[in-house]
């Protein structure tokens, strides 16, 4: 009896152990219609490539849970002169593969995303280059001033520069030359997961770090794995939440979150992501490409824009076409990005009267017509049926013209519109990358400047604002100048702001996920109960 | 009989040329790739840029020529959506496709024949009626709206069957197979179901048609007569001369059932090649499309060359000129 204890004392630690074991592994099944393109680090720019990379690569800066910037690695910055910023490095940072990080993978790292091949120039707008000043301090030279590099830096991924140079992947992919090369397939980033398998279209497993440095953070949550599994058909995708199959929707069908609400097991998420979708229109032409109005715009006179801004009710728009999950807005960019202002978000009044008015005043008392162009994604393609009707109401006959979104870009390129539904989303959480690329005069010279305003509105004043905007460091001063141009665009209607979409995130009831407004996952600060 | 082949040879060639030309020049009408593979709010400097870097900035001929001189040397270039080599990702896709269109095959051998069989010889009775009035709502519903079916019950309320994926697959060497374990197998019956049920029904009222035929012939009769059994004639002799007509519908039913799994693949997630074909369309992936067309053209080309031959083989007629030229 006496030596039997310690054999059953031990076979209770081996099962404890096994349980405390089954315990910590804490797997997320993760599910969304799109794959990412590459693992590239500045390869590609899209949504379904950051939301796998963001797990894997860290930048010099970070947000929190409240989506505020704070240091990541870097672990402070200082402004010596105007056209220079100095990082302070972390010292104790591990790439996965076990290399230390340093000066020199930052210096690498900026050299390649300022690579023509690369599409993440624009997380390092204005910088010309980086210095190494010693092993824990950067410097980037600016071409021009930017006072909100930190928000562009954000999408900056800092990747090891021996594992780069060792692997051949020293550029980013470039398809042209039909390469393939190591780090679209494999990665070592400082972040708090690792990709330990990697099949196009039908599994990527993210394995977490367990050297990560920011491992002790307060906001740390307990997944140890997160399996990504891609699934096309929006009715299987649903269906394989509600069997148990996968934990976590991104991107459940709208058509569908009612049903998933009304499941005992499942539950929605709402949050609003910083993307407005807005109206715009030729106001450039002097006569309209698609209407019948002929030898001259209609929508060059500022009368008729705002009885369109009268005529469309958006609370329709929110409670039928929305089904409740958007919020209407005024402006076209929201809180949480630099600039916002709460006076920019007021909307013109739902009044078909004074629309009907504003409208006889402009000369058309009978109204006119015009086609009004979409691509075929939801919830543009709904919107775009949904907005003839109302502006029928006071005389304006426009009808939808819903086109494939790979034919729509192209289209609008040429300026081939008269009036056309997009959403723009304020990537670097700033007001003057939405400002100067869709209300600054389109220069046609590929500088950056009105590069999406495909309606060619054109207003010296709003140029001249923006570029003030541009070199204002003074962020109170920036922050009024934003307004007054936010303001000018009401005034004016240069773009019509609808709404910010709500978007909502499906998960089994023992998810504990936070919402970030950029629609992207963090999960290292993700909960399985 | 070489020269016959030679000439079927040629004229496959032709066939690919043109399957290869008509499908490059659509994809002019697809859009703009490089407007998907950014953001929509990159900068017009950007798209130029990725355009040129993706040679899509060269006159169509160009691009033409360019694609035929690397296809035969079976490069098709890198996919836009996903980054890898083109031909790679075929490969990688092609056992999956495989398995489940022979899946989907065997199913409605294994089904089809023997309700073929069933209703022939029961022609009156009601099951035999209610049989082909269900292989006809069968047929007739949308493969989509069946697969939706049988998630709906078999996932998510019965909760047996998974509802996507492949389940975990075993390597052996180039190729990967779902049917070496447990989840595999179990992942494989919803989709090969699916796919299954229009040759079940394909097959089931051929195997009929035939079978009535065969038995109004003279020779069953003098079966009968001879005073064999049921079985015997049913199934010894009947059933036998049915399945001939019955083997070449089914070849020539698995290369469709290969080009169109693409439903069912998009559907059930299933990782083969209809559904890499189906998210290049609406990514507007040139090379992905452009592979996939010609490699589906070439399958039908070589099963319809493969049966050509073998009817020539086996069909004395077709050869009836060499034999008159013997005669004189």
């Amino acid at each position: 009896m006496n030596h039997a204890a310690p054999i059953r004392s031990a076979f209770v630690i081996a099962i404890c152990a096994l349980f405390i074991a089954a315990a910590d592994a804490k797997t997320l099944r993760y599910a969304s219609q799109d794959d990412p393109q590459t693992l590239d680090p500045h390869s590609a720019n899209l949504q379904p490539t950051t939301r796998v990379l963001a797990q894997v690569y860290e930048g010099l800066v970070g947000r929190d849970r409240n989506f505020k910037l704070v240091p990541a690695l870097a672990v402070s910055w200082s402004q010596p002169d105007a056209k220079t910023w100095r990082f302070k490095l972390r010292s104790n940072v591990k790439f996965h593969d076990g290399q230390s990080f340093s000066a020199d993978d930052v210096v690498f790292s900026v050299e390649r995303a300022l690579h023509p091949l690369s599409q993440l120039k624009s997380s390092l707008q204005g910088v010309a280059g980086a210095r190494k000043v010693d092993n824990f301090t950067v410097d980037l030279a600016m071409k021009e001033p930017n006072p909100v590099l930190l928000n562009h830096l954000f999408q900056f991924r800092i990747l090891s520069r021996e594992w780069a140079v060792k692997n051949r992947a020293e550029a980013p992919q470039n398809y042209k030359d039909r390469e393939d090369t190591y780090a679209s397939r494999n990665t070592n980033g400082t972040g708090p997961f690792k990709v330990t398998l990697r099949q196009p279209d039908v599994k990527t497993v993210l394995v977490a770090n367990g050297d990560w440095w920011n491992k002790n953070s307060p906001e740390k949550g307990n997944l140890t794995q997160v399996d990504l599994l891609p699934v096309k058909s929006n009715a299987t995708r649903a269906a394989a939440l509600l069997s148990g199959e996968v934990d976590f929707v991104i991107d459940p069908p709208p058509q569908d979150t009612a049903r998933l609400k009304a499941n005992a097991n499942v539950k929605v998420v709402e949050g609003a992501e910083a993307r407005v979708q807005y109206l715009a229109f030729d106001t450039n032409r002097s006569e309209l490409m698609y209407s019948d109005v002929k030898g001259k715009n209609p929508l060059k006179d500022v009368r008729v824009r705002q009885a369109i801004a009268h005529a469309i009710d958006v609370e329709a728009i929110k409670e039928k076409v929305m089904r409740g999950l958007s919020v209407p807005t005024g402006s076209m960019i929201g809180p949480g990005v630099q600039g916002y202002s709460k006076e920019a978000e007021k909307r013109y009044a739902f009044d078909k009267e004074k629309a009907k008015s504003l409208l006889a005043e402009a000369g058309y008392p009978n109204g006119f017509a015009i086609t009004l162009d979409c691509g075929n994604v939801q919830p543009a393609a709904d919107i775009c049926q949904a907005i003839p009707p109302m502006l029928s109401q006071v005389g304006i006959r426009a009808s939808p013209n819903i086109v494939p979104q790979a034919t729509y870009y192209p289209k609008l390129q040429k300026f081939d519109t008269s009036m056309y539904i997009l959403s723009w989303g304020s990537v670097t959480s700033d007001a003057l990358y939405t400002l100067q690329l869709l209300l600054h005069t389109s220069t046609g010279e590929n500088t950056g400047l009105g590069d999406s305003n495909y309606g060619r509105y054109s207003n010296p004043k709003m140029d001249e604002l923006i570029s003030r905007i541009k070199v204002e460091s003074d962020m109170k001063k920036r922050d009024a100048l934003i307004r007054e141009a936010l303001l000018l665009n009401n005034r004016d209607v240069a773009v019509l702001p609808l709404h910010q979409a709500l978007v909502p995130w499906a998960m089994r009831k023992n998810v504990d996920a936070v919402f970030s407004p950029n629609n992207i996952p963090y999960f290292f600060r993700f909960k399985l109960n | 009989m070489l020269a016959f082949v030679i000439r079927r040879l040629l004229q496959s060639i032709m066939v690919m040329l043109a399957v290869g030309f008509i499908a490059f020049s659509l994809f002019n009408f697809v859009g703009d790739p490089v407007s998907l593979m950014l953001p929509p709010e990159a900068t017009a400097a950007d798209r130029e840029e990725v355009r040129k870097s993706l040679g899509l900035d060269a006159p169509f001929y160009i691009q033409f020529a360019t694609f035929v001189g690397n296809a035969l040397q079976g490069n098709f270039g890198i996919s836009l959506r996903l980054g890898r080599p083109v031909s790679q990702l075929l490969i990688e896709r092609l056992p999956a496709t495989l398995e489940l269109a022979t899946t989907a095959a065997v199913i409605g051998l294994l089904i089809g024949i023997p309700l073929g069989v069933y209703t022939a010889l029961k022609r009156d009775s009601w099951t035999s009626k209610l049989l082909l009035t269900l292989s006809l709502t069968g047929v007739s519903l949308p493969n989509f709206l069946i697969g939706i079916f049988l998630i709906l019950i078999f996932a998510v309320w019965l909760g047996l069957l998974p509802s996507f994926g492949r389940g975990d697959v075993t390597r052996i060497g180039m190729w990967t197979t779902g049917l070496l374990t447990t989840s595999g197998l179990k992942a494989l019956i919803l989709p090969a179901t699916t796919l299954g049920l229009y040759p079940v029904t394909l097959i089931m009222r051929l195997v009929r048609s035939e079978m009535l035929e065969v038995l109004r012939t003279d020779y069953i009769k003098f079966a009968r007569a001879r005073g064999l059994t049921n079985n015997a004639v049913h199934f010894g002799h009947a059933l036998k001369n049915t399945l001939v007509p019955v083997i070449t519908i089914t070849g020539l039913t698995l290369g469709e059932l290969i080009a169109f799994a693409i439903i069912t693949e998009t559907v059930f997630q299933w990782p083969g090649m209809g559904l890499l074909f189906i998210q290049a369309v609406q990514f507007a992936d040139i090379p992905v499309m452009a592979a996939y067309l010609c490699l589906i053209g070439l399958i039908f080309v070589l099963v319809n060359l493969s049966v050509d031959i073998l009817y020539y083989v086996v069909d004395p007629r077709l050869r009836i000129d060499r034999a008159v030229a013997g005669g004189h």
